[in-house]
């Protein structure tokens, strides 16, 4: 090898080298450690995303919250970023991971959270923040009334943590309604039972199917009825599995959804699809709109959405001359075991994102704490069937009074919110949650996909049966790229991460070429031996 | 050398003028296996249809999806949420013909194409069309019969406006009136983002200002336009 090729291939790899430590100093970060005091003679700006249920009384509570935080903390801007769908702020969050130029702080849920933390220290973990005694929640150095740890209802603390760490705290937390046309129920001759069984439910939507000769409903003589819509598809193929005590994952992040009891499950939908009795809010439109009209008797719905439901709602989005009168129970979810009631816990959780200045977290941190307060818990929850996620506004004296003034008004004190609202409060150890991994977002998404495949299917006059569900399963799997065995959790995820991004790219080039290099040096050092000894062999 | 610049010009211009009013006329014969415009209007909801259109405009692409405002010379249509690559969608320019496979649906009183891919269509026109004088047709049924189209509805006065979130950057609904009667139109910002000119148009709009509108006729719950433009009222 000639001295001059050498010397080309030596400064090559300096240069590769000296790239790939570039590149890894620009998208690595060094893990987050609490500042023994927060600087308060800097200012922070800092950026906060948060979701709204398209309610414009709780942007502007965020709106307020910021305000009154800034007034205590006047060196910490917060700028807000509101959205009104959940998978577009993860959608942002992890097209942002990619430019390192995440929120600060960012209402998610902890499924979404299992993602973000594939990017290397991406999400400050809490453990620390929480405990600490001048920081931490009710910490000393705090300037406003905290709740303490011990005041985060447990089941919802524990909602946020994962592989041991807390890497969220809990915002707002909701649960599933049935919202139900009682008095369509009455005049198809059923009484409601005190819980609602999915028995019951199918053959009172199949009862509600049955039209007159001129293409009329008999229970609301219109053209249009169906009578049992769910809103998330996905919850609702959760909450069925556990109530059978089947399977849908695990903490190992093993999937196990693809059974017999899910097949079962989806040829039961399948049925009641044919037969008109079932439809899903992705295919057809809210739940709330159709009840709201008299074209629905069963809406399933988040307690959040409770302000939409019913005729004298505060929310209507359906115009006057559609609206019908009628009395809305507010009930559980369908259960198949009413003595063991299983509902899913959801609801936003906050994450803190790590930053290169870890003042800036404790900023960051600070804010998160201040949006736990009782004052921003208890008016934020009142706006929709949420309840707050300490005990310290639970029991409070304003929030006793606002649940016991249910009904005084058709606004704050609307009564379907405030029976969704009670729903949770009083099944809080009914509720669940799924395992989180990185990968069961995409899970989730698969879950609730199978309904709609299956709705889909049998509206486009497909043969749903055991060939068609076999083959939904393969879809799932390959469309969510799911790892069955939970071997390789950190890779599940539909097109999770979207295509490489730019740096990467250069990162990935750089070891190829790094690589190429160093196998060519090799190859030639090695060949040149060869030469040797093939020249030794020949003397 | 002046007179014969001059006389090319003209001729450019003159041949320019012939093509767009021949590309404006020409309505092109739908491929085999595709539907016309009244065949897909026909068919039933949840069917599969496979059509051919030129596209007007589009929401902004979204995880691997997009959402395109198209039309034909016939009618128009609305693709929810169209399976697209990036680059792809970077070519779904108004005028571009496409063929569109998928499904026929209904979703709050929209009808659209769901479900479906798309391929361009080498060496075919572009379309793009004129809004269509709707003002006599608000508040009758016969209204929902040029859904998706472009439409432009004059001498329109402001009832008010409201950010879906209180403050701009989200849609902008929007309330309008002619004759006592009030309807629903609406700044989709996933169509015209907060950078717009007809958002920051619709923005400053005061309760009272008669305004001509155009927009996409589209529909949740009844009409609601997604407004491409507003002016004072002519």
């Amino acid at each position: 090898m000639s001295r001059m090729l050498k010397n080309v291939l030596l400064l090559f790899l300096c240069a590769a080298c000296l790239l790939l430590t570039g590149c890894h100093g620009s998208q690595d970060k060094s893990a987050f450690e609490i500042p023994a005091a927060f600087d308060e003679s800097r200012t922070y700006e800092i950026t906060f995303w948060a979701k709204n249920d398209t309610n414009i009384t709780q942007a502007d509570l965020y709106r307020k919250a910021i305000e009154d935080f800034q007034a205590i903390y006047p060196n910490i801007r917060v700028n807000l970023r509101l959205y009104t769908d959940y998978g577009r702020i993860y959608n942002d969050v992890i097209t942002n991971i990619a430019t390192d130029t995440t929120p600060n702080v960012c209402i998610t849920y902890p499924d979404h959270i299992a993602t973000y933390l594939t990017g290397d220290n991406c999400v400050a973990p809490l453990d620390g923040l929480m405990t600490d005694a001048k920081y931490g929640l009710g910490g000393s150095e705090i300037r406003f009334d905290a709740p303490t740890k011990a005041e985060i209802i447990p089941q919802f603390l524990a909602e946020c943590a994962f592989d041991g760490h807390y890497y969220a705290v809990p915002y707002m937390r909701s649960t599933e309604a049935c919202y139900v046309n009682k008095t369509f129920v009455e005049k198809l001759g059923f009484t409601l039972p005190e819980k609602l069984t999915w028995d019951f439910v199918w053959e009172v939507s199949e009862a509600a199917t049955a039209k007159d000769e001129a293409g009329n409903y008999l229970v609301n003589g219109q053209k249009t009825m169906i009578p049992f819509i769910y809103k998330s598809t996905d919850n609702m193929m959760i909450q069925m599995l556990r109530q059978k005590g089947a399977g849908y994952s695990n903490q190992d992040g093993q999937i196990l959804i693809f059974n017999d009891t899910t097949r079962e499950l989806l040829e039961t939908v399948a049925s009641h699809v044919k037969s008109g009795a079932f439809s899903t809010f992705k295919i057809s439109s809210y739940p709330a709109n159709f009840l709201n009209a008299g074209q629905c008797i069963f809406a399933i719905d988040s307690t959040a959405g409770a302000t939409w439901m019913g005729s004298q709602a505060p929310l209507i989005d359906i115009a006057e001359d559609k609206l019908v009168q009628f009395e809305t129970a507010v009930m559980m979810l369908p259960q198949f075991d009413t003595e063991n009631p299983q509902m899913i816990s959801q609801g936003p959780s906050m994450c803190v994102f790590n930053k290169e200045d870890p003042q800036e977290v404790l900023a960051s941190w600070i804010f998160a704490q201040y949006m736990l307060t009782s004052e921003v818990q208890i008016a934020y929850a009142s706006t929709e069937g949420y309840v707050p996620v300490t005990s310290k506004a639970q029991e409070s004296a304003e929030y006793q009074d606002y649940l016991s003034r249910s009904g005084e008004d058709n606004d704050l004190h609307y009564d379907v919110k405030m029976q969704a609202t009670q729903l949770l409060l009083e099944h809080v150890d009914d509720t669940f949650v799924t395992p989180v991994f990185n990968g069961s977002a995409s899970l989730r998404d698969a879950a609730g996909q199978m309904i709609e495949e299956v709705t889909k299917g049998v509206r486009r006059k497909k043969t749903v049966d055991d060939a068609f569900i076999s083959n939904l399963y393969d879809k799932m799997i390959s469309l969510y790229r799911l790892n069955l065995d939970g071997s390789q959790g950190s890779s599940g995820g539909k097109q999770e991460l979207g295509p490489l991004p730019g740096t990467a790219v250069t990162l990935l080039s750089a070891i190829g070429l790094a690589w190429g290099g160093i196998i060519a040096y090799v190859a030639v050092d090695a060949a040149k031996k060869r030469k040797r000894v093939k020249n030794n062999g020949y003397h | 050398m002046k007179k014969l610049f001059a006389m090319l010009l003209a001729l450019t211009m003159l041949l320019s003028c012939g093509a767009v009013l021949a590309e404006e006329t020409a309505v092109e014969a739908k491929s085999e296996g595709v539907m016309t415009y009244a065949e897909y209007a026909a068919a039933e909801i949840e069917a599969e249809v496979v059509i051919e259109c030129y596209v007007q405009a589009t929401q902004s692409w979204w995880d691997n999806k997009i959402t395109v405002y198209a039309a034909d010379q016939e009618g128009a249509y609305f693709l929810y949420e169209l399976a697209c690559s990036e680059e792809d969608a970077a070519k779904l320019v108004p005028g571009a013909k496409i063929k569109v496979t998928g499904f026929k649906g209904q979703w709050a009183g929209e009808v659209e194409v769901m479900d479906a891919t798309f391929e361009f269509v080498e060496g075919g026109i572009s379309y793009i069309a004129e809004p269509v004088d709707l003002t006599a047709l608000l508040g009758t049924e016969e209204l929902v019969n040029y859904q998706n189209q472009l439409a432009i509805f004059k001498g329109m006065t402001v009832e008010g406006i409201e950010y879906k979130n209180g403050q701009p950057g989200d849609d902008i609904y929007v309330n309008l009136s002619l004759n006592g009667a009030a309807y629903s139109f609406c700044v989709e910002r996933y169509l015209t983002d907060p950078e717009t000119a007809v958002y920051k148009a619709v923005g400053e709009l005061k309760a009272g200002d008669v305004v001509d509108v155009v927009g996409f006729l589209y529909w949740y719950e009844g009409p609601n336009t997604h407004i491409t433009s507003v002016t004072a009222a002519q």
